[in-house]
């Protein structure tokens, strides 16, 4: 079957299997790779995108559901050479390690704030509750994400200075 | 932090110990990284694996007719078909023992299976959903035999795993440098503990699963096999060995990988067998592993039934400690499945002088998937051990259980110190580390609280957790390693090289997964030639780029690569040195490099920049006699002992009594890893190892039935940690650099797992004391908890 979606501001248009997976359609298909695969079980978050401007797992709905739709993926959102925002934080706090939840975990982060205006930690954690990151124990996104929302975010540490 | 031995002379030198910005993420950020299922090889062709539904039993028949004929279906192989292919077995690179039972497998299971998962055959198609609808076609029929779960079990020999190896047990592994010490120790003792805990399975689950992709150049010769690893290096040797494709034309490469914890400190089956079918079939080859699939196809964690017994005198002072192990090997022995216990038994004596040491394991074989490395690697199964039995100790005594640390902590004029077990501590300071958590707790109004709410009978009572740790890491001294029976070195290899243009390349032999290798070598050597970071560019985990190496685990990639690379660095600065002397017309003894320039002690103005002294070393136009053009040195550094990293961790809890839910209310950690390149990078190393080690005290493990089937294959069942689970953490740290290396550099990617299961498990049985609980198994799931909340209420009762 036939799917139209556009992706990243480019519309695309291709004949598809009926089953086919929109994070399949996105990596294998369009050839965009850096949405990941973490598991099979739509928990772990790693293939979040933006459908229409809200994150979804695109594990967890068809190329053929897509149909019409706008995404963006992670390769979508720097703007020339210019990290987004979230971006930005999730470096400048070391909010990533090994990398490989990193697109999702960004993709949800942007939706959150764009959603919850008042955020503060636990709303970062329970908004960011279906997105796993084996790395990180999660302390770093979390201050990241406050930081790209502009909420303080304090010391590294939270104390400083060393005993010896 | 403390100065180096050789402190850097001028800005901008000092960029060690500062919070650099990650040079590894834009890339990692954008999507731009290729991690390994996202390579594109035109004409790949897909592997699907078929697997053992059950976790023991005979292979009557493969039927592979429908599967072959299916669309897209290219080949489908059985262990029998290919039979001929391996060049070798699967390899185990630790005989822990010389009598050590390793019973022969291939990366398909021929005659019989012993775990659920095990791989029986694998389809070829040309796409992935062909080759996954191909693989469900395939028939297996297997002759269950009885499951072998249960460690007590396996050791009696109830039901043999492997029957041809005449018994479950693979080996006994024994340390008692002085039998007599020890019972004389027991015997005359005070106080005794006796504890039996179990370390359960745990998946190490790093969030890309695992990979592999084949590209066999069939005239050229050359096989480039791409794969999710830690150790491409160690691969390559071992692809060889195991395919008998010569290392000479075999090239390894770990794109970027992400996460390994242990569970790609491996050679797994995927891998042989894609480089051996890439070969037959003269086509490249691709496998990437499904997340349920990593659930029973990639190596577990822990697995042991651990027992240990303390003596002390009437002070609370520890006399002997006495361990015995039952270590679950699983199905077969992967890489250095043996050894992990073993990698602990150094532990058990914890950071306490204690004078009589026994220590003993037996690997037992059961039918389930094979143990293996897991972040931390037999150290934190030992810590464990021993914090909590300090903590019964203290509780048995009626001691606090700061105070009963205090009274037995080696103490620091004592360094370095000869533990019982054998093992020479390089450094340590473990009273400051203790003390400045407990300020940090605030211990006393803590005690206070919980005293509080005891009296009051609060339905949910605070609990507080110590945990002091030390460990062995900066694997390894070489000589240690083969000491241990182990199949491989320890060193790590570094090559410097500064480019005609004054930019400076790094190779180094680590293959980092997430550590930011790139940019803390690239720090040290900045900071040793005054030159920005951004000019040092770092390569590795490519074994034609990076030809020697021993890759990353074991906390051993900054002490024992990062000092390769230091050392390097040391090398290039005399070539370059010599090189600039002539050129000036200076005595080399007057040049000191600052600000990445040359300049004469005494007279500043005269000097020359390290760009035009490399320039030079690449025209070679007028270099000193006998002096090599280019300006280029290699280093390999092997360790002169282990780094020994310790700290405390407390964790303060708060148990609701009445349904049994946990909730972690703060977590202080206070650790010392000598001097730090990159506080940053330290800090995200411990956060992720805290929770990793917390998650196996609260949430995680493999559960298995009685019939040997893993229940937890997803991450529906498997409890993976999300953001909601714990809090932000508390950290400091103090600085004993480590005499071992020259930048006085300790290991710290496990440190945060290896303290924190016993913190989080001491503070909940320290909340729970008042109902009579002395022990609750891991994971401490609120059924458990309120079930020992209630048995120990009906036992009192």
């Amino acid at each position: 079957m036939e799917v139209s979606v556009t992706v990243n501001g480019t519309p695309q248009r291709h004949e598809v299997e009926p089953r086919l997976l929109l994070v399949h359609y996105l990596r294998d298909v369009v050839g965009l790779t850096g949405t990941n695969i973490g598991c099979d079980t739509s928990s772990c978050g790693a293939c979040t995108v933006l459908l229409d401007g809200k994150s979804i797992k695109s594990c967890t709905m068809l190329a053929a559901q897509a149909d019409g739709s706008e995404v963006t993926t992670i390769e979508g959102l720097a703007t020339g050479g210019d990290l987004h925002p979230v971006q930005e934080a999730f470096r400048e706090h070391h909010g990533l390690q090994c990398g490989y939840c990193t697109p999702g975990m960004v993709m949800a982060a942007v939706s959150l704030i764009e959603e919850v205006p008042d955020l503060d930690e636990a709303k970062v954690r329970e908004g960011l509750e279906g997105n796993l990151c084996r790395c990180t124990g999660y302390h770093n996104i979390v201050r990241a994400v406050l930081a790209a929302a502009g909420k303080p975010v304090g010391d590294p540490t939270a104390t400083a200075g060393a005993a010896s | 932090m403390t100065a180096l031995d050789t402190p850097p002379a001028a800005a901008p030198a000092g960029v060690l110990g500062t919070r650099l910005r990650r040079r590894e993420d834009p890339a990692l950020l954008t999507g731009e990284s290729r991690f390994v299922a996202d390579l594109v090889v035109p004409g790949a062709l897909h592997l699907a694996i078929v697997r053992s539904q059950v976790a023991h039993g005979r292979i009557r028949s493969i039927d592979t007719a429908e599967a072959t004929a299916m669309p897209g279906v290219v080949a489908v192989f059985t262990g029998d078909d290919l039979a001929g292919d391996w060049a070798a077995p699967m390899p185990c690179a630790w005989p822990v023992t010389p009598d050590m039972k390793n019973p022969v497998h291939h990366p398909l299971a021929t005659g019989t299976v012993n775990y659920q998962g095990d791989a029986v055959a694998v389809v070829v198609a040309r796409s992935e959903y062909e080759a996954h609808d191909a693989a469900e076609a395939v028939v297996v029929d297997i002759e269950s035999l009885p499951a072998v779960v249960d460690l007590d079990d396996a050791m009696t020999d109830r039901v043999l795993v492997h029957e041809s190896l005449g018994t479950n047990r693979s080996y006994t592994w024994e340390l008692t440098p002085d039998p007599d010490a020890v019972e004389r120790a027991f015997a005359e003792a005070a106080h005794t503990v006796s504890e039996r805990y179990v370390q359960q399975r745990l998946i190490p689950s790093p969030m890309e699963p695992r990979g592999v992709v084949v590209v066999p150049q069939p005239f050229g010769g050359d096989v480039t096999v791409y794969s999710s690893t830690q150790i491409p290096h160690i691969l390559k040797v071992m692809l060889a060995v195991t395919t008998g494709i010569p290392e000479t034309a075999l090239r390894v490469v770990a794109p970027s990988v992400g996460g390994g914890f242990g569970a790609k400190l491996n050679v797994y089956a995927e891998e042989i067998l894609a480089t051996v079918l890439a070969r037959k079939l003269r086509q490249p080859v691709r496998w990437v592993e499904e997340r349920s699939e990593h659930s029973v196809a990639t190596v577990h964690g822990r697995g042991q039934i651990q027992h240990i017994e303390l003596a002390a005198d009437a002070d609370g002072k520890v006399t002997a400690v006495r361990v015995r192990l039952i270590g679950d090997m699983g199905g077969y022995l992967q890489l250095i499945t043996p050894g992990i216990p073993l990698l602990g038994s150094f532990l058990y004596g914890g950071v306490y002088d204690i004078p009589a040491f026994s220590f003993s394991c037996t690997g037992v074989f059961t039918t389930k998937t094979p143990t293996d490395a897991y972040r931390g690697a037999g150290r934190p199964e030992a810590t464990y051990a021993i914090e909590r039995a300090m903590s019964a100790l203290a509780d048995e005594m009626g001691i606090d259980p700061a105070e009963l640390r205090r009274r037995n902590f080696i103490s620091a004029d004592k360094f370095p110190y000869t533990a019982a077990a054998g093992l020479v501590y390089d450094s340590g300071n473990y009273g400051p580390a203790l003390e400045r958590a407990l300020q940090m707790a605030g211990y006393d109004d803590l005690r206070a609280e919980q005293a509080r709410r005891r009296e009051a009978g609060d339905s949910k009572q605070l609990g507080i957790g110590i945990s002091s740790y030390f460990e062995m890491c900066g694997l390894a001294p070489s000589r240690a390693l083969g000491g241990l029976g182990f199949g491989s070195g320890g060193w790590e290899a570094a090559t410097v090289r500064v480019l005609p243009t004054g930019k400076v390349q790094v190779v180094t032999g680590t293959a980092p997964h997430g550590q930011g290798h790139e940019t803390s070598w690239a720090m040290i050597v900045a900071d040793k030639l005054g030159i920005d970071p951004a000019d040092v560019d770092v390569l590795h985990s490519d074994t034609a780029i990076a030809p020697h190496g021993l890759d990353t685990y074991g906390s051993r990639s900054l002490a024992v690569g990062g000092t390769a690379v230091y050392l390097a660095t040391d090398r290039v600065i005399d070539k370059a040195r010599t090189i600039a002397a002539h050129l000036i017309e200076a005595s080399a003894d007057d040049l000191e490099l600052s600000g990445g320039t040359f300049r004469v002690k005494g007279s500043p103005d005269r000097g020359i920049a390290l760009s035009d002294v490399a320039f030079s070393a690449f025209t070679a136009h007028n270099l000193p006699d006998g002096v090599e053009p280019n300006l280029e040195a290699s280093s390999h550094f092997d360790p002169p002992n282990f780094t020994f990293p310790f700290g405390t961790h407390v964790c303060v809890v708060e148990v609701d009594t009445e349904t049994g839910a946990v909730a972690v209310a703060r977590y202080i950690a206070v650790d010392d890893c000598g001097n730090q390149v990159n506080p940053m990078i330290v800090e995200g190393q411990l956060h992720g190892g805290i929770v990793q080690g917390a998650a196996q005290a609260l949430l995680e493990e493999a559960v298995y039935d009685d019939d040997g089937n893993l229940v937890t294959s997803s991450l529906l069942d498997y409890m993976v940690p999300s953001a909601t689970e714990f809090p932000s953490f508390e950290l400091d740290h103090t600085v004993t650099p480590s005499p071992s290396n020259p930048m006085g550099v300790k290991g710290v990617g496990e440190a945060g797992t290896i303290a924190s299961a016993p913190a989080v498990m001491n503070a909940i049985v320290d909340a729970l004391r008042p109902f009579g609980v002395r022990d609750i198994t891991m994971p401490a799931s609120p059924q458990r908890v309120w079930q020992a909340i209630t048995s120990a209420q009906g036992a009192a009762r």
